[in-house]
């Protein structure tokens, strides 16, 4: 069943990705949690301390490589990558808040590879809200969701670093 | 008046001068800069920005360590550099600088890098490109006459925000040959706007501009007083070209009355940092012990005058 977009549990679709998660676990012990900026850099906070992984977490700002930079420009608040861990071999799960059109995946991914070869890359996402334009799609999704194309999922971090989804129109 | 730097949305569309940006711009690059400084630690030293730009180097002017430091950033950033060096081609032959740049936008230039012995050459082709219909093309200005260096600035900005963090509680000092440089000018420009409240400049009368305390700068004569309690030492290199002329005995009294020696850094504040723009004449505007030193912070910053030159070449290029 599809649940309506407004009856979204943040911190329950967190718990719910952080136990496919810890259920895959078995089979890689050392995998390793790159977020990308902002949303799925803070669950990538999360889920690096309450799996007690042994490298810290990677975050990744996509700005520098963006398919859309030609037409909105630089964007002014990008933070710099920091991914501090050898990629070489790795094997990395690459978390987003919302997955959607996949050219956010497509533009970390790529920039995953400018820090060398990992041995494997897998996604997971809160959320899928469908929309795909490339060919990519997630390993771990809390929740699949079809909001209207008007409709933006933001999800926002409290002070007490509890989830929270708000929907915003545009 | 329009600042001509600025397209009708605000944005940096062209790198002229830093006088008259505002401080959200030139917090803008100098925050854009620090995302780019690690790029240059990774395996893979680029990202795909301006891939299919092409950059122009026009050097009417010899710099081996900017055009580098240009070639370097617009190939990080993924773009294609075409260098032209112009004393020995077709203004040697007697074409005229906007006939070089009309030439070059038919060949679908996406930016230029100027560096030309006149103060404002870089204006006149960004206000050429503006009234013939062409501003998506962009204008760095990479040094003019004794007019303006906005990168230097720029990445010397970077560099002291670095190493102090903030700048409401700086004093900075400028030594040497004020008179003549352009970076000492963009320097000026670029820390009263970023609000640092107290800028200095030390040097000869003779080669310091009588205009200096209407910028909003003390200006001293003597080391000892100039460099007491500051937090950043900019020196200038002394430009040997000048020397022909009556301004300075000689290079060695120079150095006697303003080289920065361990004994004059020791009146600056116990962690003041010391900064060059190069090339350095060691023993003339700074003693090799300095230089060497541990408060030096040279070569970090030629490293971030690439992040900054990435940073501007990507902000303008997205304009």
């Amino acid at each position: 069943m599809t649940p309506s977009i407004t009856e979204l549990d943040a911190e329950a679709l967190y718990k719910s990705l952080l136990e496919q998660i810890r259920t895959a676990m078995a089979d890689m012990p050392n995998l390793a949690v790159v977020g990308i900026r902002s949303g799925g850099a803070w669950i990538a906070e999360r889920i690096s301390s309450d799996l007690s992984l042994p490298d810290k977490p990677g975050f990744i700002d996509v700005s520098f490589y963006r398919d859309d930079y030609a037409e909105k420009g630089l964007r002014p608040d990008v933070k710099p990558s920091q991914i501090p861990f050898d990629v070489e071999g790795a094997t990395i799960l690459l978390i987003d808040d919302v997955l959607f059109t996949g050219r956010t995946t497509r533009a970390a991914i790529n920039e995953i590879f400018d820090y060398g070869r990992p041995a494997k890359i897998m996604l997971a996402a809160l959320i899928d809200r469908g929309g795909r334009e490339l060919p990519v799609s997630a390993d771990f999704v809390a929740a699949t969701v079809q909001p209207a194309a008007d409709q933006t999922l933001v999800l926002q971090r409290a002070d007490n670093g509890a989830f929270s989804l708000t929907v915003e129109h545009a | 008046m329009l600042n001509p730097q600025l397209n009708k949305n605000g944005e940096l569309q062209h790198l002229l001068t830093i006088e008259g940006l505002p401080k959200d711009v030139l917090t803008h690059i100098l925050d854009t800069a620090a995302s780019f400084v690690n790029v240059s630690d990774r395996e893979v030293k680029k990202v795909p920005l301006m891939r299919g730009k092409s950059v122009f180097n026009l050097f009417f002017e010899n710099s081996t360590r900017t055009r580098t430091t240009f070639e370097i950033a617009a190939k990080r950033l993924s773009a294609d550099v075409i260098n032209l060096n112009i004393d020995s081609s077709s203004t040697s032959k007697g074409e005229s600088l906007l006939d070089t740049i009309d030439n070059l936008t038919a060949m679908h230039a996406d930016m230029f890098v100027v560096r030309h012995a006149q103060s404002g050459a870089p204006f006149l082709i960004a206000q050429h490109l503006n009234r013939s219909n062409q501003p998506h093309i962009h204008v760095v200005n990479a040094g003019d006459g004794r007019h303006a260096h906005p990168t230097q600035g720029l990445l010397d900005m970077y560099t002291i925000r670095h190493y102090k963090k903030e700048y409401s509680n700086l004093t900075v000092a400028i030594v040497g040959d004020v008179l003549h440089s352009r970076v000492a000018r963009s320097d000026i420009h670029a820390l009263r706007t970023l609000g640092v409240p107290e800028i200095r400049v030390i040097g000869p009368k003779t080669l310091i501009s009588s205009n200096m305390e209407q910028m909003g700068v003390r200006v001293f004569n003597s080391m000892n007083e100039g460099l007491k309690d500051v937090d950043v030492i900019i020196m200038l290199r002394l430009q040997n070209e000048r020397m022909n002329g009556a301004l300075l005995p000689s290079a060695q009294e120079f150095f006697k009355s303003y080289g920065l020696t361990p004994e004059r850094l020791a009146l600056a504040k116990p962690d003041a940092i010391v900064m060059h723009p190069g090339p350095m004449n060691r023993g003339v505007e700074i003693d090799s012990a300095v230089a060497d030193g541990t408060q030096a912070v040279i070569l970090p910053q030629v490293t971030y005058g690439i992040a900054v030159r990435m940073a501007v070449m990507s902000i303008l290029a997205g304009s």
